[in-house]
């Protein structure tokens, strides 16, 4: 075993294992079932009230506690670290109240449960990466009423999804969306893929694992089963693009990552690296060797 | 003479005890336009939103005859098909533009909305079709990216008829669509609906209270009065030599003003 | 050489050491507790226990101590609490006309069978601040009631109206199972069983702010209080093997039945219609707020044009839960650093495009 992986944790006596009840978890899991078998289609589910707020991962949890076996391997990441409060917050919980490994090595875990980003080391089959969505409806800002939005879906009504895009272009020369950029998933449902910058959006598309997707507060789950066609809305002569950043990371010397902007003092310094801290620290690692 | 493109038989509508619409038999055939006329409270706004399928009757049934020939009942239709052949076939003009326009997208996004809902994926495309209706409705291409919230009321429900035609619909309703405008605006409006509706072809069904609407626009004229249609016949007959005694009084009231 | 920051995990665990010395206050002062709190803060008990969809009053005070009095933090912990409890099944309908009331008012009529009972309240009170409670005294007792004659039958004020047909009836148990927002996921539109589950668990100020709403004429219902009446009632559960109700014990409940005028439809006469609200404990504003907006949002079923906030379902539905509110609010403190990092990028370029434009049009202007 690396020596990433943590070792297997005492599980906190009182709980039943990964917190949820086996009956929830049962119904948890037939919701996501469904989600798998109609990709992109936002299944209602009874989301249960959790030891942490609405918002901060709720549904992300409950989908990881459904799904969690003994022998499961778990990384948590948000916005693209192991290290940031929340994920330790929701790696801890999981270690408290199931005593399975785990992890921050993208490749050595079985389920990675994210925040805002998928990550850089490409994902396998056989691995579930499992996202927290604040808003699951795409047309939530076009359309206001859950009656009225179920019903474009089921009519696969999107003129008026294309219409904010035509917006953009019309104001600025370009999409001007940055982050959830809505996607088409096999050909039918259109769907937000949580709030990740719109680079990662590629790495959905034909993905080898299966991407689960849960929502708390907004009570939905939804999925993209493996090597799904994931394609993000553009116009032909306005293809949808990634942002592009201009140097390496300051750390690993990696190009074509995404990059946070990190401020070094009070003058206007300044410094761009990975997002991704496993890959970042695996990178300077190799190189000191 | 052709089959008509939409018929309407026995059309039955109440709220509680009171009847809107009582066993309404309306035809309409392609290229004509239809003038309903009454009072306010006569039922004519509710036999629209019947007509639409907006609305379901109690009884009696709408029948279009489809692009591809075939005859059918609305209510047979489903939600899909129903939806598909308003946003494509047929066009809703409003008379409260902000129930037909998106008031916080640009004029350009409202015309191309019903091309994007058909799929269209070409933004080039779509915006030279929006330039090019919005030049046919008067409105200068300079205002293409303004949000109708900055548009006069007239340019508003110019804006509604591009937005409604740029699919090329066969059957147009429009509500009062000339009420609460200047009298010269209405007069430009009027017009330009005279016009296109005539270049087009289109078969128009247009709800007014003013009968010099009607007149101007309308080759037949359906008179209501308390949920039924009391008088129906070729404009200049039904105004100038009506046959019933309340449309009589119709017609002289407004003479009379 | 820059290292990025580590060890959240150390910074939450000093964090909550923090939070538990700043939860304890001045070791110099004597600890809450408890019991102090189940019996002295009871209304705010009672609040609790309440929004947390819990009848527990021990563990409604053991909350409020461990989140340092901050309501919704202990209705939270409630309700995570609550997820884990095993569910029997649901209990017989608690029979309120039953209730031992402690306190029982009506606005709509002067004197009624069973009587118009004041009981605790601060109604009438003058809000002067009483500085003799700052020095720790024994109270008064409280004055024994006068035996009345009718003393023990309390009708509910609504079936007394429906005896002569003036008020709706009240709907007819059909025997179907009544859904279970915690249960189930809701499906708009969400039945009233369902919208008063919500609103029973939804936050008191905005309830009562929708409510307020309603009266300054955003979805006016013109309410009487027909009824408000606190007391406790039996929870009988019927176990599957016995076949027969069996009593589980009692509960403090505040009910309250708002008349509403009603001037009939096409398909209904005029008469008064209902309005609904039930709280746990005494929580009579809740009560009242709860069976106001329950009766705005009744505005489709009745015919009446639904145009105001108070009468939208899936706007009060969805935003009246404390626990959705707080945790989507505070969510914002959660790192936002890619998204953000989007964003910057975004304003960069555009600001960028922006001076470009405007240099070629000063420029253009200098060549003119």
């Amino acid at each position: 075993m690396s020596a990433a992986i943590a070792q297997r944790p005492e599980r906190e006596p009182g709980y039943n294992f990964a917190y949820l009840d086996e009956g929830t978890k049962r119904m948890i899991r037939r919701a996501i079932l469904k989600a798998i078998a109609v990709p992109g289609y936002q299944v209602p589910f009874a989301s249960r009230e959790m030891p942490m707020p609405y918002g901060w991962g709720t549904g992300g949890v409950q989908v990881t506690a459904a799904i969690l076996g003994r022998s499961d391997v778990l990384k948590v990441i948000d916005q693209g670290a192991d290290d940031t409060t929340n994920a330790v917050s929701i790696r801890r919980f999981f270690a408290r109240t199931s005593g399975v490994a785990t992890t921050t090595r993208t490749a050595e875990a079985t389920i990675i449960q994210t925040r805002h980003r998928i990550p850089e080391t490409p994902l396998s089959e056989g691995q579930v990466l499992v996202y927290q969505v604040p808003i699951p409806e795409p047309l939530r800002f076009l359309e206001p009423r859950e009656t009225e939005t179920r019903q474009l879906h089921a009519l696969a009504e999107y003129g008026a999804m294309h219409v904010k895009l035509y917006e953009d272009i019309s104001r600025h020369g370009h999409i001007a969306t940055t982050y959830a950029y809505p996607v088409e998933v096999a050909g039918r449902y259109v769907m937000d893929p949580s709030p990740t910058p719109k680079f990662d959006n590629p790495k959905m598309d034909d993905c080898p694992a299966l991407q689960l997707f849960g929502a708390g507060r907004e009570r939905r789950i939804y999925a993209v089963p493996p090597y799904t066609r994931v394609r993000s809305l553009d116009f032909e002569d306005h293809p949808f693009r990634v942002q592009e950043f201009t140097q390496p990371c300051a750390l690993c010397g990696a190009s074509g990552h995404y990059l946070d902007e990190v401020v070094t003092d009070d003058s206007g310094g300044r410094m761009f690296i990975c997002s991704d801290t496993d890959i970042c620290e695996t990178r300077v690692a190799e190189a000191a060797r | 003479m052709s089959a008509p493109l939409l018929s309407a038989h026995g059309l039955t509508k109440a709220y509680g005890s009171r009847l809107a619409c009582a066993g309404i038999d309306l035809d309409v055939t392609e290229g004509e336009v239809l003038a309903i006329v009454g009072e306010s409270g006569s039922g004519k706004s509710t036999l629209l939103s019947l007509l639409a399928g907006e609305l379901a009757p109690d009884s009696g049934e709408v029948r279009y005859r489809m692009r591809e020939g075939r005859t059918r009942a609305l209510a047979d239709l489903g939600a899909a098909e129903l939806r598909r052949l308003m946003r494509t076939d047929w066009g809703f003009v409003r008379q409260d533009a902000r129930q037909g326009l998106r008031m916080a997208v640009s004029a350009g996004g409202n015309v191309g909305e019903r091309l994007m809902g058909m799929g269209e994926r070409h933004y080039g495309r779509i915006r030279g079709q929006a330039l090019d209706w919005l030049g046919r409705v008067e409105i200068e291409a300079g205002r293409v990216d303004d949000p109708p919230s900055q548009f006069s009321g007239g340019m508003r429900q110019r804006l509604q008829i591009a937005r409604n035609l740029v699919t090329g619909p066969r059957l147009v309703l429009m509500d009062e669509p000339t009420s609460g405008l200047d009298v010269s605006v209405q007069a430009r409006l009027l017009d330009l609906i005279r016009r296109l509706s005539a270049e087009l072809g289109l078969a128009v069904i247009i709800v007014t209270h003013d009968l010099a609407v009607a007149r101007l626009l309308s080759h037949r004229i359906a008179v209501m009065r308390a949920g039924r249609v009391i008088e129906t016949g070729l404009t200049d007959r039904v105004l100038d030599d009506p046959e019933h005694a309340y449309t009589q009084l119709l017609v002289s009231s407004v003479l009379a003003a | 050489m820059y290292v990025a920051v580590k060890g959240g995990e150390a910074a939450i665990d000093n964090a909550h050491r923090l939070l538990a010395e700043a939860r304890r206050g001045d070791p110099a002062i004597p600890e809450l507790s408890v019991a102090q709190i189940r019996a002295q803060m009871a209304l705010l008990v009672d609040r609790v226990m309440t929004e947390g969809s819990l009848y527990d009053p021990d563990l409604a005070a053991l909350a409020l101590k461990q989140a340092r009095g901050d309501v919704v933090e202990a209705v939270f912990l409630v309700r995570a609490y609550r997820t884990t409890l095993p569910r029997f099944g649901a209990s017989v309908p608690v029979e309120t006309g039953a209730m031992t009331v402690e306190r029982r008012i009506s606005a709509t009529f002067k004197d009624l069978p069973g009587g118009q009972v004041l009981g605790p309240t601060f109604d009438y009170t003058h809000r002067l601040i009483d500085f003799a409670l700052a020095a720790e005294s024994e109270c008064e007792p409280a004055a024994e009631a006068e035996p009345r004659a009718d003393a023990g039958t309390c009708p509910r004020v609504t079936d007394l109206l429906a005896q002569d047909g003036l008020i709706e009836p009240s709907p007819a148990d059909d025997g179907a199972p009544v859904g279970d927002l915690t249960r189930e996921p809701v499906d708009y539109p969400a039945d009233r069983a369902l919208r008063l589950q919500a609103l029973a668990r939804g936050d008191e100020g905005f309830i009562l702010s929708l409510a307020y709403s309603t009266q300054r004429g955003y979805g006016r219902t013109h309410p009487f209080v027909g009824e408000i009446r606190v007391g406790a009632v039996d929870v009988a559960f019927v176990p599957e093997e016995l076949g027969f109700a069996v009593p589980l014990g009692r509960v403090r409940l505040t009910e309250c039945q708002m008349v509403n005028q009603f001037k009939g439809s096409g398909a209904a006469p005029p008469q008064f219609t209902r309005g609904y609200g039930l709280s746990f404990g005494q929580s009579e504003r809740k009560a009242m707020a709860m069976a106001l907006v329950d009766r705005a949002l009744r505005a489709e079923e009745l015919g009446e044009p639904v145009a105001s906030p108070a009468q939208d379902q899936e706007f009060v539905l969805a935003h009246c839960d404390s626990l959705q509110a707080t945790g989507f609010v505070e969510h914002l403190k959660l790192p936002h650093y890619v998204d953000f990092q989007a964003e910057l990028e975004l304003v960069r370029r555009l600001r960028a495009a922006f001076e470009e434009t405007s240099d070629a049009a000063g420029m253009q202007e200098a060549a003119e």
